[in-house]
This record gives C-alpha cells, sequence and structure tokens, in this order.
C-alpha cells in the first residue's frame, strides 16, 4: 500500500494531482523486499518526555519554572535581575541561562548573588528538556523556590520545545518592531504570557502598543499581557503582582 | 535551524526502533508535518542526508506529507482552513482554536 495515499492498486499510480500538492512516486515494488512499520511518533517524543519528567521534579518539590524567551536584545537578562532585586530573598531563586557561547549571562545574574548555571548550546539555536535535567545535577534549585529558565534569543525554535516550565514568556521590546506577533506567530502562540519592555523608549520608536497587543490576540486570544520597563521600573509591580499570583496558585494546584 | 535537531530526534527514534523492531536498514521514511508547525520541509529535505549519513537510514528516501491547518470556532462552531496561526474564523472573524497543522511525526518507515 501506498504510504502516502493509502491506495494500493497499480492502475492509481498516476492519478494523485487532485488530492496532493505534488505528484509523489509510488513504492509498491520497493515494499516486496522492505517492511513498512506504521510509527505515528512524534519527532518531538523525545524531548517531550524529558520535559514530563523535569515537570514531574518541579512539582514534587514545589519549583515554579518560567522558561523566558525573546529575540536576542529584547531584555531578558535585565528583567531577570530586576526581578531578583525586586522579589527581595522572597523565595529562593536561580537561573538556567541558554546561549551560543559565552558565560556572560549567567556572569550578570550571580553578581546578584542568585544561583545561576550557563548552558552553552553550540550551535543549537534553542535548550532542549533533556539539558535542562542535566542542569538540575550541577545547579542548587532548592525546594519551594523559583527556577527562571532564560532561553537562547531566537523567536523561531524555543517555540517547539517543552523544557518542562509553569509558563512560556515571551519578552517583545518596542525597538523590534510592533508586528513581531505576526511575523513569528508560533512564539506568540505557545506562550501564556507577553512582556512588551522597553516601553520608555517609546516616544522614539514607531511602536504601536494597540496594534502589538491586537497582533498578539490574534495569534493567540489567551495571551495575557504587560508593558513595562525593567530599567525604568515602569509597571514593573504589575509584573511581579503576576509573578506572585502565579506562584501562590501554581503551588497549591499544580506545577 | 531547529529542523537539524529535529533530523537527529528522527535518527534516534529510528535506531531506537531497529532494536526492537529488528532491522537494520531504513530505506524510506515518512514524516507527516503540519502546515502550521514551524518546520519548512525543504530545511528537513536539506538536511536529511547528512544527519542520516552513516546511520542504518543512510541513503534512505524522505517523503514528507504536509497538513493542511484546519481551525475550529468556539463561537460559531465552525471547521476554517488555517494558512497561518493569526487566521480568523472565515465566518465570523473570531479567532480560531487550532484543531490539525501542529503535527510533526514520523508516519511509517519501510526497513529491510
Amino acid at each position: 500500500m501506498c504510504g502516502i495515499c493509502g491506495c494500493g492498486s497499480p492502475e492509481q499510480k498516476q492519478s494523485h494531482k487532485f488530492v496532493f500538492k505534488r505528484e509523489h512516486q509510488h513504492h509498491h515494488d520497493e515494499l516486496d523486499t522492505g517492511r513498512l512499520i506504521q510509527l505515528e511518533q512524534d519527532l518531538l517524543s523525545k524531548n517531550n518526555t524529558f520535559a514530563m519528567q523535569n515537570r514531574a521534579y518541579f512539582k514534587a518539590r514545589n519549583i515554579f519554572v518560567l522558561n523566558l524567551v525573546s529575540s536576542p536584545g529584547a531584555g531578558k537578562t535585565t528583567l531577570l535581575v530586576e526581578t531578583i532585586k525586586a522579589l527581595n530573598g522572597q523565595f529562593p531563586i536561580a537561573v538556567i541561562e541558554g546561549d551560543q557561547q559565552t558565560e556572560h549571562d549567567a556572569d550578570r545574574i550571580r553578581a546578584t548573588g542568585t544561583p545561576a548555571l550557563q548552558i552553552n548550546t553550540g550551535r543549537s539555536c534553542h535548550l532542549e528538556a533533556q539539558a535542562i535535567g542535566q542542569a538540575l545535577n550541577e545547579l542548587d534549585v532548592k525546594n519551594n523556590s523559583l527556577l527562571a529558565i532564560e532561553n537562547v534569543g531566537n523567536l523561531v525554535c524555543p517555540s517547539s520545545f517543552d523544557l518542562g516550565e509553569a509558563h512560556k514568556v515571551v519578552v517583545l521590546s518596542v525597538t523590534e518592531g510592533d508586528d513581531k506577533p505576526l511575523k513569528y506567530p508560533d512564539m506568540f502562540h505557545a506562550a501564556d504570557l507577553m512582556l512588551i519592555n522597553k516601553t520608555d523608549l517609546l516616544p522614539y520608536v514607531d511602536f504601536d502598543v494597540e496594534r502589538c497587543v491586537a497582533y498578539a490576540k490574534r495569534v493567540n486570544p489567551n495571551i495575557h499581557i504587560i508593558c513595562l520597563s525593567s530599567t525604568k521600573g515602569d509597571n514593573f509591580t504589575i509584573w511581579i503582582n503576576w509573578l506572585e499570583d502565579k506562584i501562590n496558585v501554581d503551588s497549591s494546584v499544580e506545577s | 535551524m531547529h529542523e537539524l535537531s529535529l533530523l537527529e530526534n528522527v535518527r534516534e527514534i529510528l535506531e531506537s526502533h531497529a532494536l526492537s523492531q529488528k532491522f537494520t536498514k531504513v530505506s524510506r521514511v515518512t514524516l507527516e508535518i503540519g502546515k502550521l508547525s514551524c518546520i519548512e520541509p525543504d530545511a528537513l529535505r536539506f538536511g536529511f542526508d547528512v544527519v542520516m549519513k552513516d546511520s542504518l537510514a543512510a541513503g534512505a528516501e524522505l517523503i514528507i506529507t504536509e497538513l493542511n491547518g484546519m481551525g475550529r470556532c468556539q463561537q460559531c462552531e465552525q471547521n476554517t482552513v488555517m494558512e497561518a496561526l493569526y487566521d480568523p474564523c472565515s465566518y465570523c472573524g473570531r479567532p480560531l482554536t487550532v484543531m490539525q497543522g501542529m503535527e510533526m511525526k514520523i508516519k511509517d518507515l519501510v526497513v529491510i
């Protein structure tokens, strides 16, 4: 039987254009020497298994986990540094930093006195769940704590890879353009919170906040949105309140 | 280029099934990729031979079947074909819940 169209009769060989975009070859002859195995297995099944294990680990230890995603330079590390300061030791925090190269971001986190582990992904453009599981052996993540994972700066690939987090938070800075949610819809579809960052620069850039919000809601009607400035502190308490609320709710229900 | 990572996953999945299903060579791999998933079929085709080189799927044929995006409107309960994740309901214009098109899976293999 043809693995593409399910047909099994030789006379159908030439007539598939009306069903499929492209004509495809048939392989009935090949199958005479081979064996067909129906797999129906997700390409991400391995990552998803590790993500499930991570999620179970976090739940058992009441660790609240955020996966921060954005394009490079949107301000994830500054956001984390200011968040650590604002939370002011309410609960233990640990950070996993993902970058292709350098320890720069982990160093910035460590300067606040917070333990941080840098994962250099090398040629890879995203973090995977297995690497997070391995990081948990090296990083001192306390029970009843917050673990922030700063993903590789990339608005495409990290959207597909579940790390076991409670929330995927996409950071978009106003210097990037208000149409990013439509240009990179997968990420905004996968995230449940969008932070529009660097709002102190709004007077200097051509960024329409309302349009950006409308675009994000088109891609993901359920996405929650907070506009803030990490460096100037505008609306920062709204983000901190969101975080505290989620930690309180999620830790009593599920991670 | 997370397509390379995904192809490495494909290779690992094939290797794991080779043991349990007792085969030594894969001559054809069929992938099913939803049009709303962030995977570029051409990038998969480009990387397939490189990633499968020296594996049990070296020289295997790659077939990619693309699945159309399909969304369901929660308001009017109609289904609409989706070209992009931000496409609205074609009947009432409201946002859609994706029902099909995010798939990325290995559908089947031909093995020897």
